[in-house]
């Protein structure tokens, strides 16, 4: 995965995007893509123009989140769902090897199965700040995770700025976006412009793989009017965050109010039910079960993931150590705004917001970390407390 | 570790007040039911079959609550000649749905369903195996599931833990990629308060979880109440979203009393 520069800017017509889906077909296992399942816009095979949600705005809140079909026509007006690229190179259920006992020998049996190439179509640029810090996980700190390289590997990802941000979006505050700047290495990057009697996509190329595709697809001449657009329209999304994550000297708030009130009063709120961990892009914990034979004569290991939240995780001799949901709240946000820094020197954030609106009751970093930080809370969201 | 064994560990199945679903759960293994015939033997199994080894056992697994004198002497008997005591299911591990009664009066319903009350002879409250003998280990869910107590089996017979979560209906719910009920179409979830177990069956029928495996390992009941009442349920239907399967499980008690009109 080469780094380079920006090589190839054109303008895709929205008439080519079919063009774009087939050729991703043509040169990989399978497209995955943003389409409705249960109510939610998630990653899924994608054929067609026709599977994208079309038109469908989502709608987040702290702990609420609803879809409906606007009038528009763009193809990509909606920000993230539930999942994110974490489920895709690091599955949430993964048998990795298997054990075969004969008298006191036992033989070792490699379980993941190789993958196949995956194109992803509609990567934001939140993913992929996300990715990269997930590749300083996986990759980093001279310890391989050879699980999530091979499917790392394997990607193709056609990222999609945002136009239009969520209520619980505050990837301007942490620099991940919402323009495609800086994050994991991607192949092409899509910026839909509706206005001036046309509806298509700038696209720019990332890396060689990208530019081959480019070479492949039904392109016209980008004009300066195009660039410019893509300028005003990304400038307006910023300010349009709904939230906002002061990170100034944060790692320091954080340390230094490990005994702070609030802590208490998230503890009150929150149900420990690990739906914040689950669903951020970032969070990387896992747990490793045994399945035995019952005659004992084999056994797996798999590996799930597994969370802060969960009482089970600090486990060890003499009992479990963060017994309180206080303690458990302020590892999940330390870790994340904090000691990830240490660990991994970035912060462990990327400021999707899926943890403020797929937590049951709401529960909001932002929110919480303001009140950390001395300030007055100025979100849009629905307030629990 | 389990000493290396010279002979096959004695099983046997008891059953107490219960609608004999997780017995059937285990008939229903097929075949792992086998797989454990061929580790085991079976000695006291009526749903299944005739025979009776007497006893001790090496491990009992009990269905049903207590809910009559004589159950509550019969279950010390069967501790007595049990080595490892597993409860399976809601009824062995919360008093079941037959708790309910827990919150009335016994006498008045008795008068009320049979015509001569005064032949019936039970306790006035149906109670887990828990609160009569010590139980090593207790096996949620209403019913249980056949993965889990397979695993229990397995685990016992290996002389290791059994790989039974304690955590929340949630993280299986996303392990599993199903999108949140309760966020994405506002459907009240017990989710959030209940024990892992059934691999979030109902949030990946669009229904909110029933709460089938009992409190989670730190339930924030009052938290979740609050969540339901947002999305519009009044304290009635709080009141009935905890007494079901698990209502005398004492984290679902407290919280439907707490919702009493008594009591606020
Ligand atoms: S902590 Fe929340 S906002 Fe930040 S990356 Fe994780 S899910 Fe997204
Ligand atoms: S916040 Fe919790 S679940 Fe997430 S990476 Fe840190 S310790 Fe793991
Ligand atoms: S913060 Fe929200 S999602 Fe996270 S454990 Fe608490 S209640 Fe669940
Ligand atoms: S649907 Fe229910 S079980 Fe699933 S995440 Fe939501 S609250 Fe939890």
């Amino acid at each position: 995965m080469t780094r380079i520069k920006d090589i190839a800017t054109a303008y895709l017509p929205a008439e080519g995007l079919q063009a774009l889906i087939d050729t991703l077909r043509q040169h990989h296992d399978r497209v995955l893509g943003p389409r409705v399942r249960e109510q939610a816009i998630r990653y899924e095979t994608i054929s067609s123009v026709a599977d994208l949600p079309r038109g469908v705005k989502d709608e987040h809140e702290g702990g609420r989140y609803r879809l409906h079909q606007g009038e528009e026509a763009t193809f990509f007006g909606f920000v993230v769902g539930p999942d994110s690229l974490k489920s895709i190179v690091y599955p949430p259920r993964l048998t990795l090897w298997s054990m075969k006992r004969s008298g006191h020998e036992g033989t070792i049996e490699d379980q993941d199965e190789p993958v196949g190439s995956t194109a992803i179509l509609g990567v934001r640029p939140c993913e992929l700040a996300a990715l990269a810090v997930q590749d300083k996980v996986f990759l980093g700190h001279g310890f391989e995770d050879p699980h999530y390289r091979q499917r790392r590997e394997r990607l193709f990802l056609v990222a999609v700025e945002c136009l239009q941000p969520g209520a619980h979006c505050f990837c301007d505050s942490m620099g991940t976006g919402p323009g495609v700047n800086g994050g994991a290495s991607w192949d092409l990057a899509l910026t839909e412009l509706v206005g001036d009697g046309r509806h298509g996509f700038l696209v720019r190329a990332g890396s060689d793989a990208g530019r081959e595709m480019m070479a492949k697809l039904p392109l016209e001449q980008a004009g300066d009017g195009l660039e410019k657009a893509r300028e005003t329209a990304l400038a307006a999304a910023a300010k349009s965050m709904g939230r906002t994550l002061d990170t100034d000297g944060l790692k320091k708030t954080l340390y230094d109010h490990v005994d702070h009130p609030h802590w208490e009063k998230v503890a009150d709120r929150c149900l420990a039910c690990a739906n914040c961990t689950m669903v951020c892009p970032t969070c990387f914990c896992s747990n490793t079960m045994e399945e035995t034979a019952l005659d004992g004569s084999s056994a797996a290991r798999t590996r799930v993931w597994d969370s802060c939240f969960n009482l089970d995780f600090t486990y060890i001799h003499g009992g479990h150590v963060r017994r309180s949901v206080k303690s458990r709240y302020r590892q999940w946000m330390t870790h994340k705004l904090a000691s990830w820094q240490d660990q991994f020197g970035v912060i462990g954030c990327v400021g999707c917001g899926r943890c403020i609106t797929w937590c049951p009751v709401g529960i909001d970093i932002t929110r919480e970390a303001a009140v950390l930080q001395g300030k007055p809370t100025k979100t849009s969201g629905r307030t629990t407390s | 570790m389990a000493a290396k064994r010279t002979r096959k560990p004695k099983l046997a199945v008891w059953k107490f007040a219960s609608c004999d679903g997780c017995q059937l759960s285990l008939l229903d293994c097929e075949d792992e039911l086998l797989a454990v015939t061929g580790q085991v033997d079976i000695a006291y199994f009526p749903e299944a079959s005739r025979e009776y080894i007497r006893g001790p056992y090496d491990l009992s697994l009990v269905e049903g609550s207590i809910t009559t004198p004589h159950d509550a002497e019969r279950i010390h008997k069967i501790r007595r000649q049990s080595k490892v005591l597993v409860t399976i299911g809601a009824c062995a591990t919360a008093g079941g749905i037959q708790a309910l009664r827990n919150f009335g009066d016994v006498k008045e319903f008795t008068r009320l369903v049979y015509p001569s009350p005064q032949f019936i002879e039970t306790l006035k409250k149906s109670t887990a195996i828990a609160d009569h003998v010590f139980v090593d280990f207790e096996l949620r869910g209403c019913p249980i599931s056949k993965e889990q107590l397979v695993e229990v089996i397995n685990a016992y017979l290996h002389g290791r833990k059994p790989a039974v979560p304690t955590h929340s209906v949630c993280v299986e719910c996303k392990r599993r990629g199903t999108a949140c009920v309760m966020v994405a179409s506002g459907i009240p979830c017990m989710g959030p308060v209940t024990q892992a177990g059934c691999g979030a069956l109902c949030p990946a029928y669009n229904r909110g979880c029933y709460g089938c495996f009992g409190p989670m390992e730190t339930p924030n009941t009052p938290a979740a109440s609050g969540a339901f009442s947002r999305l519009g349920m009044n304290e009635d239907g709080i009141i009935r979203t905890y007494r079901s399967f698990n209502a005398y499980a004492e984290a679902f008690r407290r919280e439907s009393e707490r919702h009493e009109p008594t009591n606020h």
